[in-house]
């Protein structure tokens, strides 16, 4: 019998509710607005009256309205047909709503349940299998698609039956499982999960020991995330956050492709969708949209499926991670999150923590930041969900809540500066105070060194050293005057000019330079480095300033030529030949 | 809001605050509109039969036992045709002296748009000032605010950009309009003959500040039923969103909620983003682009109000007064359009976005130029060549008097590149250079 109750208060969304039984913490209702049901979440019971934050307007709703719950929390879909798909907040799916305007109380299946997919066993009958390990495989577009023993089977079972190959819906039974007290147990292609918890069915999870290539320039060699690892981006508005986290989704080589757009503008989802479906991934060669999955509550839907949007999107990465595979999250942004939850406990009443939002922030994000990782699966495949999330501090001030606790959390840390942007120097990411853990880690510098080059970990340390000392230059020259200093001053400053503009520097909307695999990255960093390894003679700073800014001008000709071809050579050239102008 | 047959009525208030009324009532619903002695109110909480309302005018000379009636329904506002050439208060009431409108009542502050049926914002809005057109390039279906000072002419750059765009419907909402800035609204658009095609809903100065919540509501219910019913291109014009939001923290400290920043109130991002939102392409042609104004103070970017609209529009315009050529100019380092690349070298000519970034690039060297001058340095001749082109860059280009065409812009600009600099120090793509460098 389901626990039921009635409306006793509202404000905005958030709902008091009397119930007449037994009610858990994150427990989903279904609150009947005249007819229209409206889906909420249990987040604080006291006695019998339960707090719910409903994931709708509750424009109109009444004291007495009957409410009903549903005995579970809120749980993803998992299944074949996730690839490609744009999904809500709560995984409805949009592209079946047929309304121009989101209707309240509209809730479509994330999945076809009519369509047919060709079902190929991977086990068979008495095989011993535990949860997430793969029973069959179904073709889902490229992606081999495991169907596996579902999350929520605890402990060990053994295969009773599996169904023969053939076409078959989602809601087929394909094996039949019994557990270790002989009860039968049916598995079809699809399983829930709930997306507040992670996803623990895997034998281990190491460190990360690769970096995942995302060609800018910026980031794979200055600093590298690793696959299975985490980064955030914050920024004031108008410094390139959201360019740079498409760039990444475009061209980060993963096998899947995770978009949570979290409170942020409907038109970046639009550009997603508009865009992907003709964009080619760099390193495939199959449209982008085939390995992409949009979750999008957009800054104007309902404010509580915002934290609901960002679970349901890890919850799908961490499933195609059991099948072994390399996913990427992104989530735009963890800061309208973060806002989503002071919203609900400044209406709650709760003590506030520092600017207002909830004490448990900080353990809120970490937590979340956790589920990110390179896992080893029972049977010795890897997958890994590599984790970016953008963060957007209120007046660009570093110092707030959300900065800091992600911070805490995230290894890869992508400073956008509001004085780059302004010059447009973009990709607006501070060389110097940016940072990646994951440079530091002997797995991956061996990677490196054994990838990239002997030697590269010395040349990024020595590339970010020139930046670092011509920035303190650039410091001098301000406060004394271009008189006022030595020759050498004037040389390092432009030696750090020059590696921001030919290396650092990125024009996102060039077709070529947009994306920089690491051979190239590798090359240009090799050349700029051996012009800043030399010492030159310059008989006054107008000179200093003019050579360097000659040579800036042939290598960014030479980024936006394709790599070794006769126009890249030629600008290769001319290079050489202005260098032998001038040298020790 | 016409009274209905079956109202309920009460007349015993429990708290009276500034903004809003207590009393206790049952069977009302979640945001219905009520009338507190003849004033417009909305329940904004109920805890038990506890009713909490905003009133809209203010609560001055409400007694507790005022006369309390609900009218069963959220805001609304009669649509058609009728609503064109016409002034309203924030209730949807004419102010111009004519009859009321006749047609379908629309509930105001609706549903939002699927994102999915959206389509992607691809037409120019050509405005003729080179700030905007050239280097931070308008799209019809984009939301994009003014920030300026308040001693700055943004309402009359507002109405230029509105009479000189290309659209079907301008909508005017005025939040906290002085009388002379709603007057010149209304004689620039007679002026130019374009008031049949506006519509707009005024609150000004000498109105409460609370009844200002519900102008963006309405103006937007109107620009949904020309972009939706009649697939319109429709701008509205927003002015000034910094007041609405001064009305929406004086609601919520009312109501003793938690101030985050700036004490405003903790929903602001949320509480904006559902205005700004509302501007979209739709499938069927239709569209709705906004263009508001956000006064700030002292060229405060970094207050709760501009800073959480910068995260929800796409962009945003930012004036200020310039030394150099003695004019107001649209700030090039501060100023943004998100939506600018959806349009540059696609609906305008292909040297736009390379010419639009060395303009800016070396106008920021000339005002490091200016920094090293105000420091006492000498400058070198790049930096004097630097700060004579930022004077002519200023005055041709920047400055909100400009009225050209993009071509007449990207000329002007390729004109003072080969005027003081040499093509390598503009850094522009060499094949461009060799197609657009002036002989």
């Amino acid at each position: 019998m389901a626990t039921k109750g009635k409306v006793t208060g509202i404000v905005s969304n958030l709902v008091t509710v009397q119930a007449d039984g037994p009610v858990g913490e994150n427990e989903l209702c279904y609150i009947n607005l005249g007819g229209v049901q409206l889906l909420a979440e249990v987040i604080k019971v006291t006695g019998d009256k339960a707090s719910v934050q409903v994931f709708e307007s509750t424009r109109g709703l009444k004291n007495g309205d009957e409410v009903t719950f549903l005995d579970r929390m809120l749980e993803a879909s998992l299944g074949p047909g996730l690839l490609a798909g744009v999904y809500d907040g709560l995984q409805n799916d949009l592209t079946t709503m047929e309304d121009v305007f989101l209707k309240r109380g509209e809730y479509t299946d994330p999945l076809d349940h009519e369509k047919t997919w060709s079902f190929k066993p991977l086990a068979a009958a008495g095989d011993k299998v535990r949860a997430a390990d793969w029973l069959g495989e179904v073709q889902e577009g490229w992606l081999p698609h495991k169907i596996m023993v579902p999350f929520s089977f605890a402990g060990n079972y053994t295969v009773k039956s599996i169904a023969a190959p053939g076409e078959y819906n989602i809601d087929k039974v394909i094996a039949t499982l019994l557990d270790e007290d002989g009860a039968e147990h049916d598995v079809t292609m699809v399983q829930k999960w709930p997306v507040k918890l992670a996803v623990k069915a895997y034998a281990e999870k190491p460190r990360p020991s690769k970096i995942m290539e995302t060609g800018v320039r910026i980031i794979d060699s200055f600093n590298p995330i690793a696959e299975g690892g985490t980064g955030f981006i914050p920024g004031p508005f108008g410094c390139g956050k959201t360019v740079l986290q498409h760039a990444i989704a475009k061209q980060g080589e993963a096998d899947i492709v995770v978009m949570a757009a979290c409170g942020e503008r409907a038109n970046e989802v639009v550009e997603i969708f508009t865009e992907y479906p003709e964009l080619v991934d760099p390193h495939t060669g199959r449209k982008l949209m085939e390995r992409t999955v949009i979750i999008c509550n957009t800054s104007n839907m309902p404010v509580a499926a915002r934290e609901a949007s960002v679970y349901t999107a890890m919850t799908i990465c961490e499933y195609y991670r059991a099948m072994g595979y390399r996913c990427l999250l992104l989530a735009d942004s963890t800061s309208r999150w973060a806002q989503a939850l002071r919203e609900m406990s400044n209406r709650m009443e709760e003590l506030p923590g520092q600017d207002a939002f909830p004490v448990d922030l900080s353990s809120i994000i970490s937590n979340f930041y956790s589920r990110a990782g390179q896992v080893v699966l029972h049977n010795g495949h890897t997958g890994a969900v590599t984790f970016i999330g953008t963060v957007s501090p209120a007046g660009g001030n570093l110092k707030e809540p959300v900065t800091e606790s992600t911070k805490k959390a995230a290894r890869c840390f992508y400073a956008l500066e509001q004085a780059r942007a302004d010059q447009k120097r973009y990709p607006a990411v501070n060389p110097v105070e940016s940072y990646s853990k994951y440079l530091e880690y002997p797995e991956i510098q061996e990677a490196l060194e054994n990838t990239v080059e002997r030697g590269w970990i010395a040349n990024v340390l020595k590339a970010k050293n020139y930046v670092r000392r011509g920035k303190e230059m650039a410091d001098q020259i301000n406060i004394l005057g271009d008189d006022g200093v030595p020759m050498s001053y004037h040389e390092a400053y432009w030696k750090s000019e020059l590696i921001d503009f030919a290396f650092l520097q990125q024009d996102a909307f060039d077709p070529i330079d947009s994306v920089c695999p690491m051979e190239r990255q590798k090359y240009m960093l090799d050349l700029i480095l051996g012009i800043c390894d030399k010492t030159y003679n310059f008989e006054d700073y107008e000179q200093c300033r003019a050579w360097f800014k000659e040579l800036i001008n042939i290598l960014r000709q030479m980024n936006y030529s394709e790599f070794g071809s006769a126009d890249f050579e030629k600008y290769s050239n001319s290079l050489t030949q202005k260098l032998s102008e001038n040298g020790d | 809001m016409a009274t209905k047959a079956y109202q309920r009525t009460y007349t015993k208030l429990q708290a009276i605050t500034k903004a809003t009324v207590s009393l206790d009532a049952r069977g009302v619903s979640n945001e219905e509109l009520a009338s507190v002695n003849g004033k417009l109110a909305q329940v904004v909480k109920t805890n038990g039969d506890r009713v909490t309302l905003q009133v809209f005018s203010g609560t001055e000379g409400v007694p507790t036992n005022a006369e309390v009636s609900f009218f069963g329904a959220p805001p609304t506002l009669k649509v058609s045709d009728q609503l064109s050439g016409r002034f309203f208060n924030a209730y949807g009431h004419p102010i111009d002296g004519g009859p009321e409108v006749e047609g379908e009542l629309r509930e105001a502050g609706g549903p939002s748009v699927n994102p999915y049926k959206r389509r992607q914002p691809s037409e120019l809005i050509p405005t003729g000032i080179a700030g905007i057109d050239l280097n931070n390039t308008l799209v019809s279906g984009q939301k994009i605010p003014f920030f300026a000072d308040p001693d700055q002419p943004y309402n009359q750059v507002m109405a230029d950009v509105a009479l000189r765009a290309d659209v079907d419907k301008i909508i005017l909402g005025g939040m906290g309009l002085s009388n002379d800035d709603y007057l010149f609204f209304r004689h620039a658009f007679e002026n130019a003959g374009a008031l049949n095609r506006i519509v707009s809903f005024v609150n000004t100065t000498e109105e409460p500040p609370v009844e200002r919540l519900l102008i963006p509501d309405m103006a937007l219910t109107a620009a949904e039923y020309f972009a939706v019913d009649k697939n319109e291109k429709v701008l509205v014009l927003l002015t000034d969103m910094t007041l609405y939001a001064d009305a929406l923290s004086i609601v919520s400290n009312r109501m003793d909620q938690i101030p985050s920043k700036d004490s405003m109130p903790g929903s602001l991002y949320s509480d904006l983003a559902k205005i700004y939102e509302k501007a979209v392409q739709l499938p069927a042609g239709g569209s709705i682009t906004i263009i508001a104004v956000t006064t700030l103070n002292d060229g405060d970017i970094t207050h709760a109000i501009p800073d959480n609209t910068g995260y929800i529009t796409e962009g945003q315009i930012f004036l200020r007064a310039d030394s150099d050529s003695g004019k107001v100019i649209v700030d090039p380092f501060r100023s943004l359009s998100r939506l600018k690349q959806l349009v540059q070298g696609k609906k305008t000519r292909e040297d736009h976005s390379q010419v639009m970034n060395a303009g800016v690039r070396l106008y920021a060297d000339a005002q490091n130029a200016k920094t090293k001058l105000q420091n006492g340095f000498d400058l070198s001749d790049y930096d004097l060549r630097c700060l004579d082109y930022a004077k002519d860059y200023a005055t041709e280009l920047l400055s909100i008097d400009v009225n050209i065409s993009v071509t007449e812009m990207l000329d002007t600009a390729w004109k003072l590149f080969a005027k003081y600099f040499s093509p390598a120090e503009t850094g522009i793509k060499q094949n461009l250079v060799d197609k657009y460098w002036p002989r």
